[in-house]
């Protein structure tokens, strides 16, 4: 495939997203006109206004090329980082853990991508950032609740940080006959994590009786799940052709990203419930903040980005 | 045009440090003259609390500024003279009335940002209220004095450390009050106090 075909399907994708978006903007329109003062109907409006956002930041960086997607995932990470620190029971002792984390090990991890140093990339936070940041916590000698807060730093770092940056990762891939095509792993990726969980949402709303798991996420429901689960699995199916499976492949993968965004997002909804918070900021109107928009992808990313690199990719 | 323009320069780097979220809880972004208190953890706190002021705003409001503090070195004095236009006190005067210059920017017609602790506190917790704030009110009874709460700033640059780390923070404004007749000087900081304090986010 050369460069000009992969152009062109990144428009074909765009086109569609804009015109599926352009389309939800109307049915909201309707909606707000027939029922002007229903807060579910303003959310919805505000859903769909951030859904353009986002559409057209990450259109246009997937349309500009590599490094572009690059920064765009590093300043990604950064705001959820940002949001999770927020949160974190970290003390003044720990000013300088978090500097190494925002300064250091955020830009380090994403020009390893950059350069496509995999052997460091995949170690760089899990080993040197685990152990840097509890070594800079004990040699501030600050011993109370030492555990729970080396502990809340890694854990940013790894969600925030490492996981998220396996999405532009998924671009030093190299797949046999899919060379140029890589960035339409990126975009097979988020769209699935993302349409699961509307379509969670959606049938949730439509069919949903069963709570899930009332004591984490009480708008999760069991009928919600399946049909995410199912429509996630159709769409993957269907977009096989953007990427490098056989559509009984795509639909297996499109089920496991779906499967593993849902269990992302009831983990972070677990610590959200054990810091007090509904949302992580109200960065998005409608939406929360960056971490509750990506919650999902940080645990479809990685296992994503391993399964396609240990079947498919040569390096 | 070069003041306007590290003006905006450090309102998107406060931003992207902090987020900065405003919140206008108990009055709205009007141009009417106030007195904003607010708590004082941070040396961000007069840039959030600007940042928070839309750009008509908050060309008319003045911090008020430990003299000693803002006119040590060239950069300090172009900041405070230049970008945040401030009112400077000397704390330790021999002038009769060290408010004088505060009083005069009121007579102007200025809004002003005073942090009645005096000095940065540790975070989390209001230090006692020095007394500047119930002169100001006494004198000028017909100006709103609007209670602020800057939450998180300690957290971004605690004392002691130079570089600062990314953290959300919200500056929340609650309702507009002024003093009482009659009310004395401890009934009067006991209210700005408490007025403080009830917008705090626990």
């Amino acid at each position: 495939m050369n460069m000009e075909t992969r152009t062109r399907e990144v428009y074909w994708i765009l086109g569609s997203l804009l015109a599926a978006v352009s389309v939800a903007s109307v049915v909201g329109f309707l909606l707000r006109r027939a029922k002007p003062d229903n807060g579910a109907v303003a959310n919805l409006n505000a859903r769909i206004r951030a859904w353009w956002i986002i559409i057209l930041v990450g259109g246009g960086a997937l349309l500009a090329g590599r490094l572009p997607i690059i920064l765009l995932f590093a300043f990604v990470s950064f705001l959820a980082l940002r949001e999770f620190v927020t949160q974190a029971p970290v003390r003044r002792a720990d000013h300088s853990a978090l500097f190494l984390c925002f300064f250091v090990a955020l830009p380090v991890q994403y020009v390893l991508i950059a350069i496509g140093w995999y052997g460091l990339f995949s170690i760089w936070i899990p080993v040197y950032g685990f152990l840097g940041l509890a070594v800079v916590a004990a040699v501030f000698t600050d011993t109370q609740r030492f555990l729970d807060r080396t502990a809340a730093t890694q854990w940013g770092l790894i969600v925030c940080v490492y996981c998220v940056s396996h999405i532009p990762a998924l671009m030093t891939l190299t797949i046999p006959g899919y060379e140029s095509r890589t960035p339409l792993l990126m975009v097979f990726l988020v769209l699935i994590t993302q349409l699961s969980d509307i379509f969670q949402y959606i049938w949730g709303k439509l069919l949903g009786r069963h709570p899930l798991a009332p004591a984490i996420s009480p708008s999760k429901t069991v009928e919600g799940l399946i049909g995410g689960l199912l429509s996630a699995t159709l769409f993957g199916a269907l977009l096989w052709q953007i990427t490098p499976f056989t559509m009984w492949q795509a639909a297996a993968m499109a089920l496991l990203i779906a499967t593993l965004g849902f269990l992302g997002g009831l983990v972070m909804s677990a610590i959200k419930r054990d810091r007090g918070i509904k949302d992580w900021s109200q960065l998005i109107e409608g939406h929360g903040g960056m971490l509750d928009r990506i919650d999902s992808l940080c645990f479809s990313a990685p296992v994503f980005f391993h399964l396609t690199r240990y079947f498919f990719s040569q390096t | 045009m070069m003041a306007a323009f590290i003006e905006s320069l450090l309102i998107v780097f406060v931003r992207l440090l902090a987020g900065a979220q405003a919140r206008w809880q108990g009055c709205g972004q009007t141009s009417e003259q106030r007195i904003y208190v607010a708590n004082h953890s941070s040396h961000l706190d007069v840039v959030l609390l600007f940042s928070a002021l839309p750009v008509a705003l908050r060309h008319r409001t003045r911090p008020i500024a430990a003299a000693e503090y803002w006119t040590a070195g060239p950069v300090r004095r172009y900041l405070i003279h230049s970008i945040f236009r401030g009112v400077l006190i000397k704390r330790k005067s021999s002038q009769l009335n060290p408010l004088e210059p505060a009083a005069a920017a009121l007579r102007q017609g200025d809004s002003l940002i005073l942090f009645p602790e005096g000095t940065r506190g540790p975070g989390g917790v209001l230090q006692p209220l020095k007394p500047g704030i119930f002169h100001l009110a006494t004198w000028f009874p017909d100006v709103d004095i609007v209670p602020v709460w800057i939450d998180n700033s300690y957290r971004i640059l605690p004392k002691g450390f130079a570089i600062p780390v990314p953290l959300l923070c919200s500056i929340t404004f609650g309702t507009p009050f002024r003093r009482q007749d009659g009310q004395s000087q401890e009934q009067f900081l006991a209210d700005v106090r408490s007025a403080l304090e009830a917008l705090q986010p626990c």
